[in-house]
């Protein structure tokens, strides 16, 4: 799992009303979400952005509701994966049942400004700072998550099984 | 070594002998809830699955009280798609219309979550439930659908926090402020990924309406879950709600705790959390002058008959300032014909206020009161991040229902000592 993209910057406690507001969940079609995704945290965040693209929050990400809105549009936007400080628990639980990968490192958000380039490789736990030789580890994800991941999200997980 | 209620309930609901924090383990769930907000979504991912039948029709709670009553064409064809599905699969706790209620305040009204439960709903306030002395948590749509199909889920087992809070509470405090006290004292992730545990002599005297209000704000500490250790006030709320049985779990004397955290609660006065974060805590008497625009008293959070009472006491022969637009929503159908017959609308039509049908629209920023740009509101809800209520500038205060009455008549955020 390598993912190779430009970096938006958010800060502590993005919380999941600032991700897609409660205004639109009216739907749950993924690219209507996707249009309105991060509007309330940077409402000109989905005109610079470009799909492959990759959001890095600081403490706390995705904190708040538990609507999966939030996750499917970042994944509907184009977004390959979030790295974040630390994440809010049921964001995390629900990026995972639902297959968009997200990484925690405490140092990564501090190293890399807006508008940088990121190199993340899942299976080395590894994150580079595209032109330097900065590499940050990555939290180690357990096993049954890598698992979720591998398999596309928890149902198809259920499924397989 | 002895286990925390937590611990208990979860190990209860697997066939483990043993059970530790961190531990990843898959556990049978006895109530599966979601709304008309994210029940579409798992009804979509139940159905691409391959999924013909609910694992228990009566262990699936549908209610649609977020967009209720229906606010737009596309809400309606939510609600519709959750109806249908709800009708296929005879899902004997399904509200709706004249019956529906804010899901957190109905369920336990209804009976339908007991102690000793482990309760999944697609709603981050499901926590609330932990008040009853059940193990309740948040989670997505794609959980519920899996806990539909299925009749288990996956769970890390939570580290648990024990909050001992002694002393008496002053005359305006309630639940509501001691957990605004407690996540402005521990921050917006104190309590990431764990449990908090609350008891201690002030938590033993606490009426389950309090105890409601605070398992409610859990979650805006990041916790996985809030608990209560069941006692004769839970029994009292129970026994004449319950159609199943249901069981009392107590945490051991050598259970092991992340953190205990101590509080007076005699030195607390009336909390407000200012925006745009719960944990941006003051007292009372240091919020200055705030004006307001809106009022609202009502929610998950605090939309209980308890709570419409207090809010009536304030108000009684006086009006909400001119320039105030106070909303009172009482949770649910049963809350609304209580305050009915017990005079309190009357009291609150007296002083101006618009009644809502219950719903949980003005407090996501649904419908119902939504603010303006530049608005500034008082609510006894739960969250007031940015764009919370309405527009991305406005403003929300969280209070007491005591609070939220005292500013509507101030028409700024004030105590009730100064009427």
């Amino acid at each position: 799992m390598i993912f190779k993209g430009k970096v938006w910057k958010f800060g502590d406690n993005i919380d999941t009303d600032a991700i897609i507001p409660a205004r639109y969940l009216n739907t749950s079609d993924p690219a209507e979400l996707a249009k309105h995704c991060m509007e309330d945290a940077d409402p000109a965040f989905m005109s610079k952005m470009k799909p492959g693209d990759i959001i890095v929050g600081g403490e706390n990400f995705g904190c708040g509701s538990s609507r999966e809105h939030a996750p499917i549009a970042i994944k509907a936007a184009g977004v390959p994966c979030v790295v974040a400080k630390s994440f809010a628990r049921i964001f995390y639980r629900n990026s995972f049942n639902m297959g968009l990968p997200i990484f925690e490192s405490k140092e990564l958000a501090d190293a890399v400004g807006e508008g940088g380039e990121i190199e993340i490789d899942g299976a080395k736990g590894l994150i580079t700072v595209s032109g330097s030789d900065r590499t940050f580890a990555i939290s180690p994800i357990p096993p049954f998550m890598e698992k979720l991941i591998a398999d596309g999200g928890l149902m198809k997980h259920l499924t397989r099984k | 070594m002895g286990y925390t209620i937590t611990e208990k309930i979860l190990m209860a609901h697997t066939d483990l002998k043993d059970i530790a924090p961190g531990q990843l383990i898959n556990a049978r769930v006895d109530i599966a809830l979601g709304n008309d907000i994210t029940a579409p979504i798992a009804i979509r991912e139940f159905r691409a699955a391959g999924g013909k039948k609910v694992f228990d029709r009566e262990k699936i709670a549908l209610v649609l009280d977020h967009f209720t009553p229906n606010k737009d064409i596309s809400s309606a064809q939510q609600c519709k798609a959750v109806r249908e599905f709800a009708v296929e699969h005879g899902v004997v706790h399904f509200y709706e219309g004249g019956q529906v209620g804010v899901e957190h305040a109905l369920l336990p009204e209804k009976g339908i979550v007991l102690p000793g439960d482990l309760v999944i709903g697609a709603d981050s306030h499901t926590c609330t439930y932990g008040a009853l002395g059940a193990f309740a948590t948040g989670v997505g749509s794609t959980d519920l659908a899996a806990a539909m199909l299925e009749g288990e889920l996956w769970f890390k087992v939570p580290a648990s926090i024990k909050f001992i809070v002694f002393g008496k509470r002053q005359k305006w405090v309630s639940g509501k402020d001691l957990i605004l006290h407690i996540i402005g004292r521990i921050g917006v992730d104190g309590a990431l990924y764990q449990a908090m545990e609350f008891t201690g002599e002030t938590i033993s005297a606490l009426p389950m309406a309090d105890r409601l209000s605070m398992a409610n704000m859990a979650i805006e500490a990041g916790a996985k879950n809030g608990i209560f250790p069941p006692d004769e006030i839970t029994a009292e709320y129970v026994k004449p709600r319950a159609k199943r049985p249901y069981k009392f779990y107590a945490s051991d004397p050598d259970a092991v705790y992340a953190d205990v955290i101590e509080i007076d609660a005699a030195k607390l006065e009336p909390q407000v959390a200012f925006p745009h974060l719960p944990s941006n805590v003051r007292g009372i008497s240091d919020v200055g002058r705030v004006r307001i625009d809106q009022s609202l008293i009502g929610s998950c959070t605090n939309g209980r008959i308890e709570d419409l009472r207090v809010a009536a006491g304030i108000l009684k022969n006086r009006k909400a300032a001119a320039h105030v637009r106070l909303i009172v929503v009482p949770a649910t159908p049963l809350i609304y014909r209580q305050a009915l017959e017990e005079g309190l609308l009357d009291i609150f039509m007296e002083a101006q206020a618009i009644i809502s049908p219950p719903s949980c629209g003005a407090c996501l920023g649904g419908h119902l009161g939504i603010l303006a740009d530049g608005e500034r509101a008082v609510a006894t809800t739960n969250r007031n991040f940015v764009g919370r209520m309405g527009h991305p500038r406005s403003e929300v205060y969280l209070a007491s229902p005591a609070v939220a009455a005292a500013s509507a008549v101030l028409g700024r955020l004030g105590s009730p000592e100064e009427l």
